[in-house]
């Protein structure tokens, strides 16, 4: 009886003591040697595994961030700036201040400005929708309504007015990470520069058809008429393809451009209220 | 003994109600629009300017590249202008529109009904004539017919196949076509066939069409090699793939050409075409359109010259009915819904559907049940209910794998869905995403 069991303790302890040295020795060999600062910069990242940065995931970034000597070029685009600061201490690399942006929808065609001509019962995805035709209204530009966009966001930034149809962007939740920007069958969404006070003003139209048959199609439509490219001080407007484009770096948010278009189709937001002219006042 | 395909397929209602109607000759409209790209492929090149005056058949825009198909004018008139117009997508193409006087043919044409059957065009002068006539596949694909003529090197054609299944349910044109026009017809398709170098010729007609199946099997005695043969009713028959395994048991290689299998595959109209390039010397400008619908006034087939304002032939069938939902370029199973009906008549219109707004309604959408009804349907042996959240869900690896391009948009899965899911809808999401990938790969 006594013998089983020292029979048993000596085979099993053999047996362990065996698989424990081959264990050891592969565990040597085939070591691993991860930077431990990746796990600390992954800790400072955001974890939403947005793919802003064009990596996959954040682990990647962070992975990226420790590899690279120079990196000016790698941007989180969800990451504060203090968390940045962070990493920046962790790896001892400077890191530049990033320019922050913000998603902007660059279409106004409700449906009082951009008639709609047909109803659209299939899909409700615009990236469906798109593939088949021009959409409800006769602008095949103008954003779809369906919320591709909205799907993307991940950070709960953008929802869709349903008496605009339009998407609309909480500026003080983007990140700007350019999942609706991709996302969007028509690219309708732009990253652009943010303002003090989150102020915009840009040319709320992609479309780059003729004068005439944009303004059938939308009330709101960029005519090409270059008449804000005239007001503009600062060489910010272009005109390319019957479209106007308001560079959003070299604009100095003047709105000079704003009150000269035509069809409205500049916007501008968050400003204050426009002071009437003393003559327009008289006339009214 | 019938044959049919053995996989998938569905029976929709075939309501085939022009299919006693003669075809008529529209009258040429005031204004014609021609796109440049009617055809798979590059668009045209445009010959003429603005302010030009061109005769019916003349040349004005020619083909850019292998892949790609003359256009002809189909009236006389002046050029008012070289533009986009809006295609049946509502997405502007380049488009020649004419403003049309009386009618002067191009010298050369014969415009005479007299039959020519004496065949003396060589299988080159033959393929020759149809890149220059500007033939594309008239089934609907719009393939340009003179590829599918020469066959490629180190391949052999053995059998000719003729598509006259005409399996959309409401289109009746291929069937007037092969009721009226037999004799030109089969003179056609011995011209295919002398161009593939092929000694015999399938003609595959489905049972509802017993006229046309018994006066092309009367005509075709005439022919050598000529054989018609009848088919059961069965969409979607008229897949070329579908067609070639119910006419001669092969079966098309994933990603393969039917050349693959020794055949070639072309439409009843496009031998008609070919007919009239070769022996009469006349370019494809007009085609046959079944206007169509349960409202419709005169379900008609028109014989209409290209670039004719669908709102014409709606008007030459009795107008819009009062309680229309839809208006559809093509049949009910693939065509696709108009939203403008100034759009012009290209090569690829096979017919105009007017369904009634409580028909044209889509079924609400509700889960899967896991039926695999869609399973059964699909003809090509796909999985439509894994196809479909892989496009959802962009898992385009599985896509792929799944061999989502194999799919060929028929729409018996989204047609036999007890959920009303829009299958086809994301498939063709899928596929395009897919063959995006798969080309930015080969780069």
């Amino acid at each position: 009886m006594s013998d089983i069991v020292i029979y048993s303790i000596i085979t099993l302890g053999a047996m362990g003591a065996a698989a424990a040295i081959i264990l050891f020795l592969v565990a040597k060999k085939f070591n691993v040697v991860e930077d431990p600062r990746i796990d600390l910069v992954e800790e400072e990242l955001p974890a939403a595994n947005c793919g802003g940065c064009g990596l996959p995931g954040c682990r990647a970034f962070a992975e990226a961030l420790v590899k690279a000597d120079d990196i000016s070029e790698l941007k989180c685009p969800v990451s504060s700036s203090e968390a940045m600061a962070k990493i920046s201490e962790i790896l001892g690399k400077e890191i530049p201040e990033p320019e922050p942006l913000v998603a902007v929808v660059r279409c106004a065609g409700t449906p009082a400005n951009r008639p709609r001509n047909n109803i659209y019962d299939g899909t409700p995805k615009c990236s469906v929708a798109s593939a088949l035709y021009t959409g409800e209204s006769n602008c095949p530009y103008g954003c779809l309504g369906l919320g591709d966009c909205v799907e993307a966001c991940r950070f709960d930034a953008i929802h869709m007015n349903h008496e605009t149809g339009l998407p609309e962007v909480t500026d003080e939740l983007c990140t700007a990470c350019n999942a609706c920007v991709v996302e969007c069958p028509r690219n309708i969404i732009e990253l652009r520069k943010k303002n003090k006070k989150d102020r915009k003003i840009y040319v709320a139209c992609i479309n780059e058809e003729k004068g005439g048959v944009a303004r059938k199609s939308c009330k709101v439509a960029c005519i090409g008429c270059g008449k804000c490219v005239k007001a503009c001080k600062f060489d910010a407007i272009t005109m390319e393809n019957n479209l106007a484009y308001i560079d959003p770096v070299k604009c100095k948010l003047c709105r000079k451009c704003a009150p000269e278009c035509p069809t409205n189709a500049i916007l501008e937001i968050n400003f204050p209220v426009r002071k009437q002219k003393a003559g327009a006042q008289a006339q009214e | 003994m019938i044959h049919t395909f053995p996989n998938g397929g569905v029976h929709p209602a075939e309501d085939k109600f022009a299919a006693g109607s003669s075809i008529k000759a529209l009258p040429v409209p005031e204004t014609v629009i021609i796109p440049l790209s009617q055809h798979i492929g590059a668009p045209a090149e445009p010959l003429v300017k603005k302010g030009d005056k061109v005769k019916t058949g003349q040349l004005i825009a020619k083909s850019k590249g292998f892949v790609s198909a003359n256009i002809h004018s189909s009236v006389t008139g002046t050029v008012k202008k070289i533009d986009n117009e809006p295609d049946s997508s509502g997405y502007k193409r380049t488009s020649v529109v004419i403003e049309t006087e009386d009618d002067q043919w191009e010298e050369g044409i014969d415009t005479g009904t007299s039959i020519k059957k004496n065949i003396t065009a060589g299988p080159e002068d033959i393929i020759t004539r149809t890149l220059d006539a500007g033939i594309v596949g008239l089934g609907g694909a719009t393939f340009p017919s003179h590829i599918k003529l020469s066959v490629p090197k180190g391949k052999k054609a053995e059998i000719l196949i003729i598509n006259g299944v005409e399996c959309e349910p409401c289109l009746t044109s291929d069937h007037r076509l092969m009721l009226e026009k037999g004799e030109e017809l089969l003179v056609g398709v011995s011209l295919i066939m002398k161009a593939l170098n092929v000694t015999r010729a399938l003609i595959g007609i489905e049972n509802n069409k017993p006229d046309a199946i018994s006066h092309l099997s009367r005509l075709a005695q005439d022919y050598d090699g000529i054989t018609v043969k009848t088919l059961k009713v069965k969409y979607p028959q008229g897949g070329e793939k579908q067609l070639i395994k119910a006419l001669i048991n092969r079966e098309v290689p994933s990603g393969g050409l039917p050349i693959d299998v020794g055949t070639v595959v072309h439409n009843v109209g496009t031998a008609y075409a070919v007919y009239e390039a070769v022996q009469k010397n006349k370019p494809l400008i007009e085609r046959v359109v079944t206007v169509t619908g349960k409202g419709v006034e005169r379900p008609s087939n028109f014989l209409v010259r290209i670039g004719t304002p669908v709102k014409t032939l709606i008007e030459a069938a009795g107008g819009i009915p009062g309680n229309t939902g839809k208006i559809v370029n093509g049949g009910p199973m693939m065509g696709k819904a108009l939203n403008n009906i100034e759009v012009p008549v290209n090569k690829g219109t096979s017919g105009i559907l007017i369904i009634p707004a409580p028909e044209a309604a889509r079924k609400p959408v509700v889960n899967c049940v896991r039926c695999a009804k869609c399973v059964s349907a699909c003809p090509m042996g796909l999985e439509p209910h894994l196809l479909m959240p892989a496009t959802e869900f962009k898992k385009w690896d599985l896509a792929e794998e799944e061999k989502i391009l194999d799919c060929m948009e028929c729409g018996s899965c989204s047609y036999i869905c007890p959920s009303g899911r829009p299958l086809l809808d994301y498939i063709r999401l899928g596929k395009s995403t897919v063959s995006k990938i798969i080309r930015s790969r080969k780069q």
